[in-house]
């Protein structure tokens, strides 16, 4: 139906919607754990904010896990080497996301202070520390990553733990959680009754989006030094192979793919954009405004990464044959077909229910509801 | 590949896959018990049902939230530790783990929220049809999840391509209805079906044995004794003989069980018990059964079941073949356009997962000797006496469940399963059975595949990701501490609901407002 450059093109952009989707969904419930000992104080607020994503988080994570799906099966290269790559702060994001579904779900069972404490702790590190690693991979994506491929494509990545982190990836980081945050709070201010957490939430909204429309600004500048380019051309037909591809570093290439094609632009407008309308719902309490400008921020921020640096995927530091671009880090064109097919029978169903399942339990959360109700956490 | 990093990956992915593979068994046979007692509850609308419904639902919750935990780290541990794995096989290996979460894990991450939160939001028959769909998507993981493993037993479909230097997918049909992934997934979840039973047959018995909540562990124990006796007459008979005997890997697992280090005349005996001398390569003390092997593996009395030193002899023929496939790799890596060289190739790429088997011993297979030729073609053995005594030991607990179930059944449909004291202390003992079963024939199926990563393609020792040492013993003392930490977390739990019985919680809440302990402090 499509040929080989088209479906590249077609995964690429999925690759992009998954990571929104997830941005999107889970996003706003690792806003608001990471926001969890801030905005609610007492055992009936926490209960409360946590069960303003109790219902649905758990859906909300598949989109990660789809992500690593999608990635394994369209991009078994991207999958192969940024994994083993990051390893410890994949690791890191691993273990800090198993303490959230437990501390959901664990936290009620006690009674104990010290115990739901604890958990609040878990919570708070397992909505915290994935959105910063986040926010520095995609930085340490940006910069290009150490890493070479043997002739039997097999992936070295030569670079340390703490190389990960440098100025710029840690900027990134912080815009990560910046986002999230903003996301978060527009979130529990849409799902909390009026009240206390409802006005804190308000507050850290209004620091997390100014924060989040410095950062990205600022990260757009120190960005502007970044970038790499295809030296010859690439064969967008041409078998997964990057050893056959040449690149090299190229301060500012980055940029070049808003000059050749000004649409692009959009996606930085959107990001910008998104957070000054978040920042406007949350002044005039118009609360679904402040979280479609979340959405359409987060939305406009990852779309700008991916704009940027397209085609590329993830670029070697190290070495000029080993970068992995949408042409040379695909599957086969056959897979890509099928899981094609598979998507649009299964992603309309997939929101469909999810839709569903947000409206039978839409309405505000109230600490009366979670305090004489048995079946919230 | 460091010998040390390939050890400490398996060692890593054995410890995540049997700790997630101790949650998900009773996630999956649970979904479906609550399915069968809700539809009693709407049936019937007696309340009775409706606090059972509850009640088990909560145990299920606390167990269903480490399987989605654990089961996080399997889905990216292929990238972290096996990352040429991911490379080599992505595009036929990437799939079914995608279509997993698309297709089955959405479904039943999505509702199962709703199954708990929205019994005051949705009409009786609207809680079932979610609680259903929690049960349908649950057990579609298993069907996925294992389409995938069945494709590392008998990797049908798929061809290797010199250009992109992995595997990919020329028949995704053949991934989909791959025979050993459909054996594997009827056993796997009967097993899991069977694991829920026990548990909760187990727990009711200890309420009668108590005297307490006696109407709710009468009837739970009724659906249990049913929905057992289905389930492990199901694991036995379904088994997973159905899928030996198609490739020499399921070949070679299946003498190794046997111990059969020679093909015998036909029909083979059954091995029932013996010592098996891997250095003699012989079968010491054996008691044999005669012709029930021959009948399991062939289903005839005329054909033979091929041992180990026949199959080491095949695989000696195909490392040879396979050295001629890499050689005309190397020449079409160098010229991709060399047509003699992909001529070559096209006649012995099938044995080409072979040749690398060498890789172990010398840089380039290419160089080995005829004896070293002959020498690692005894490397295809997996380890015998493991395989051996784990597989009597599983299937012993197998029959035993039969029986335990069967025993049960008849208790109940005697209405006399609340008086049977020593059966109540015989199925509360009985708890643990299923998950050792269960572990153990998980260590069967991938030890017996073993030395490959993916059955006559790619060595386990080529498949792992270049790390140090150091970070996998950091990660692997992390997640034991994390897991350890949990499991006794849960375990505590668990047990704590099954003291507490299935009584509405009288919500106390804390003293509002509580002095909740600052986080930041």
């Amino acid at each position: 139906m499509f040929d080989y450059e088209i479906l590249r093109l077609i995964w690429w952009a999925l690759l992009g919607v998954l990571l929104i989707g997830f941005a999107l969904t889970d996003g706003f419930d690792l806003g608001t754990a990471a926001l969890l000992p801030f905005v609610a104080k007492t055992d009936a607020e926490r209960r409360m904010v946590i069960n303003s994503v109790g219902p649905t988080w758990e859906g909300n994570q598949v989109w990660f896990i789809l992500g690593g799906g999608a990635i394994f099966a369209a991009w078994p290269f991207v999958y192969a080497v940024s994994f083993s790559g990051f390893y410890l702060a994949m690791f890191l994001v691993l273990a800090s996301l198993i303490l959230r579904p437990v501390g959901f779900k664990y936290r009620s069972k006690r009674p104990g202070p010290k115990w739901r404490s604890r958990w609040d702790w878990a919570l708070f590190v397992g909505g915290f520390v994935p959105a910063l690693v986040f926010g520095v991979a995609v930085g340490n994506v940006l910069q290009g990553a150490p890493f070479r491929l043997d002739s039997d494509l097999r992936a070295f990545y030569e670079g340390a733990f703490l190389g990960l982190f440098t100025p710029f990836t840690l900027l990134a980081g912080l815009l990560s959680v910046a986002m999230l945050v903003l996301h978060g709070s527009a979130w529990v201010a849409l799902k909390v009754e009026h009240g206390p957490v409802h006005a804190r939430a308000r507050r850290f909204g209004a620091v997390a989006g100014i924060a989040s429309i410095l950062l990205f600004a600022l990260g757009g500048v120190m960005a502007a030094k970044l970038g790499f380019r295809i030296e010859g051309v690439a064969d967008p037909f041409g078998p997964s192979n990057p050893l056959r591809t040449t690149s090299v570093a190229s301060p500012g290439a980055w940029f070049a793919n808003y000059g050749l094609h000004p649409w692009m632009l959009i996606a930085p407008v959107l990001g910008f954009g998104g957070a000054l309308l978040a920042l406007l719902g949350i002044q005039t309490r118009s609360e679904w405004a402040a979280f479609g400008g979340s959405s359409l921020s987060a939305t406009g921020i990852i779309a700008t990464v991916g704009l940027s640096m397209f085609p590329y995927i993830l670029p070697s530091s190290i070495d000029p044959h080993s970068s992995l671009t949408a042409w040379n880090a695909s599957s086969s064109e056959k897979t890509l077909g099928i899981m094609l097919f598979v998507t649009c029978v299964f992603l309309p169903i997939v929101l469909a229910y999810t839709a569903w399942v947000f409206r039978v339990m839409r309405g505000r959360v109230t600490t009366r509801l979670v305090t004489t109700h048995p079946d919230f956490y | 590949m460091d010998p040390t990093v390939v050890d400490l990956s398996r060692l890593q992915f054995a410890l995540t896959a049997l700790y997630h593979f101790l949650f998900v068994p009773l996630t999956l046979g649970m979904s479906f018990m609550l399915v069968i007692m809700e539809s009693v509850y709407v049936m019937t609308g007696r309340e009775i049902w409706r606090t059972t419904v509850r009640f088990w639902g909560k145990v299920f919750g606390i167990n269903f939230v480490l399987g989605v935990a654990t089961g996080l780290t399997m889905e990216f541990q292929f990238g972290t530790n096996w990352s040429y794995f991911s490379h080599y096989v992505g595009d036929i290996f990437g799939a079914p783990l995608a279509i997993e979460g698309l297709m089955a894990f959405f479904l039943e991450a999505t509702f199962v929220g709703l199954m708990f939160f929205g019994w005051d939001r949705l009409s009786r028959l609207g809680h079932l049809i979610v609680t259903f769909m929690v049960a349908l998507g649950t057990n579609l993981s298993a069907l996925w999840i294992l389409i995938a493993n069945g494709w590392m037993q008998n990797p049908t479909g798929a061809s290797f391509n010199p250009d992109t230097m992995r595997m990919e997918v020329t028949d995704f049909g053949a991934v989909l209805f791959n025979p050993i992934a459909q054996a594997k997934f009827v056993h796997t979840v009967s097993a899991g079906y069977v694991c829920a039973s026990v548990l909760v047959l187990g727990v009711s018995a200890f309420w009668l044995l108590r005297g307490r909540f006696t109407e709710v562990a009468k009837r739970s124990m009724t659906v249990a004794a049913a929905f057992g006796l289905a389930s492990s007459l199901s694991v036995v008979v379904l088994g997973d003989e159905s899928g030996y005997a198609l490739t020499d890997n399921q070949k070679m697992k299946l003498a190794a069980i046997e111990a059969a280090w020679h093909t015998a005349p036909a029909p083979a005996g059954l091995t029932l018990v013996g010592i098996p001398d891997v250095h003699a390569r012989e079968t010491r003390y054996k008691v044999e059964i005669p012709y029930v092997l021959g009948l399991i593996a062939t289903r005839s009395l005329d054909r033979q079941v091929t041992g180990m030193s026949e199959l080491v002899l095949k695989a000696q023929e195909r490392i040879t073949s396979g050295v001629i496939a890499y050689d005309a790799v190397q020449k079409l890596k160098a010229n991709p356009n060399d047509l003699a060289a992909r001529q070559v190739f096209e006649l012995h790429k099938r044995d080409l997962g072979y040749a690398l088997l060498l890789k172990r011993h010398v840089d380039d297979p290419r160089k080995a000797s005829p004896q070293l030729i002959a020498d690692t073609a005894w490397d295809v053995v997996p380890d015998v006496p493991f395989m051996f005594w784990s597989f009597r030991t599983m299937a012993a607990i197998g029959f035993a469940m039969i029986a335990l179930f069967a025993t049960a059944f008849a208790l109940c449909s005697l209405r006399i399963h609340t008086r049977t004291r020593w059966f109540l202390r015989l199925a509360v003992w009985a708890i643990p059975l299923p998950w050792i079963a269960i572990e153990l024939g998980w260590a069967l199926a991938e030890i017996g595949r073993q030395p490959w990563a993916i059955d006559g393609v790619l060595p386990t020792f080529l498949a792992s990701s270049s790390l140090t040492p150091v970070a996998l013993i950091t990660t692997i003392v992390g997640f034991t501490l994390l897991y350890g930490t949990l499991a006794v977390i849960e375990v505590r739990l668990i047990l704590k609901t099954i003291a507490h019985g299935p009584v509405e919680d009288d919500l106390a809440p804390l003293a509002d407002p509580i002095p909740a302990t600052s986080i930041t402090a």
